[in-house]
């Protein structure tokens, strides 16, 4: 269970994000979740409404959107996507592969309310 | 009132990878190999540290940093055998992060040709964390079952190393040991599999040679 700490260092990312914005509230958070990025979504969920909590953050809504493990084979260069957990190439059974995305927690986009007037 | 939609793809892990980047850097620079030991809690491995110590002693320095939720005690383990060692007690993190390696290093003598880390023993956690190690071990204990491998699956795909370990217990376990390899290979086709009882000594000496052989790969990286 080291979602708690991960969603601690979101928040830091996340608050200095609101502060350079200038937010007044920030509304969603998206982040997208490799398959194969060692966290369970639904715990990061929990993390994330235990830490909002008196926030500016504190009735954002979190989109967590999965990221399947694309990989590129090095002998035949076909791209597919690892499925039941064999690492070999889906066309040639090569195992000498590029992971090219999967593996990792990325913070995408927040959406903030600021002060500002509208644009436009 | 405005609403703004601000892009920041930045990497949850980042600051984590960052610091593992440059602790690896300094650590190869010295020509320390450092070994990251991922394992579930008592899969064995302060014991295998403590065979590795013995054998590895008298030719070599090693050091060893335990990571652990409380007490000092593997690394009074490790210190009984004449290895200096370090503990670091998480207080109930279950894994362990670059930023606490970084605050051991300066402590480590720099004469010093393997640094082992242990980390807590979890085999989930500890996978996600990078720790400047240049080499990751995975232990498996015949005990825990030979189905484990893809239950964890990223402990097994980032390791380098799989040992299977306690192999003394096998005459008396159902555990299949060419399904327990297949199923790792199948996580990690490059993954090197040692088989292992530190009870009997089987398979200490040849991973020995192996992280030995590795160190040197370090010494002429780009030869």
């Amino acid at each position: 269970m080291h979602e708690l700490s991960i969603v601690a260092g979101l928040f830091e990312t996340l608050l200095e994000q609101a502060r350079t914005h200038g937010a007044r509230k920030v509304t969603t958070v998206t982040l997208r979740v490799g398959k194969l990025s060692g966290v369970v979504p639904e715990l990061l969920e929990s993390a994330f409404d235990m830490y909002k909590k008196g926030t500016i953050a504190g009735e954002a809504k979190l989109w967590v959107v999965d990221i399947p493990l694309r990989i590129r084979c090095r002998a035949c260069g076909t791209e597919s996507d690892i499925q039941s957990w064999v690492f070999l190439c889906g066309a040639c059974t090569s195992p000498d592969l590029e992971i090219l995305q999967g593996t990792d927690m990325v913070l995408e986009r927040i959406e903030l309310e600021t002060d500002d007037p509208p644009a436009g | 009132m405005a609403t703004k939609d601000v892009i920041v793809l930045a990497d949850l892990l980042g600051t984590n990878k960052k610091i593992a980047a440059d602790i690896r850097g300094e650590l190869e620079r010295r020509g320390i190999l450092a070994v990251n030991l991922l394992s579930s809690p008592g899969a064995g491995k302060t014991t295998l540290l403590e065979q590795i110590a013995v054998r590895l002693r008298e030719t070599s320095r090693m050091a060893v940093i335990e990571g652990d939720i409380e007490t000092e005690r593997d690394a009074e383990r490790i210190r009984a055998k004449g290895v200096p060692a370090w503990q670091i007690t998480t207080g109930g993190a279950c894994h362990l992060e670059a930023k606490m390696i970084a605050k051991v290093l300066p402590q480590v003598p720099p004469d010093v040709e393997y640094l082992f880390i242990e980390n807590v023993g979890n085999l989930v956690c500890p996978a996600s964390y990078e720790l400047g190690e240049s080499l990751r071990i995975v232990l498996l204990s015949t005990p825990e079952g030979d189905d484990k491998p893809k239950k964890y699956p990223k402990a097994f795909t980032t390791s380098d190393v799989l040992v299977l370990s306690k192999a003394d217990l096998l005459p008396y376990l159902p555990f299949d040991i060419e399904r327990a390899k297949a199923e790792a290979l199948e996580l990690n086709p490059r993954l090197r599999i040692f088989i292992v009882s530190a009870v009997t000594g089987q398979g200490v000496d040849e991973l020995i040679a192996f992280l030995s052989e590795k160190r040197r790969e370090l010494q002429a990286p780009h030869a």
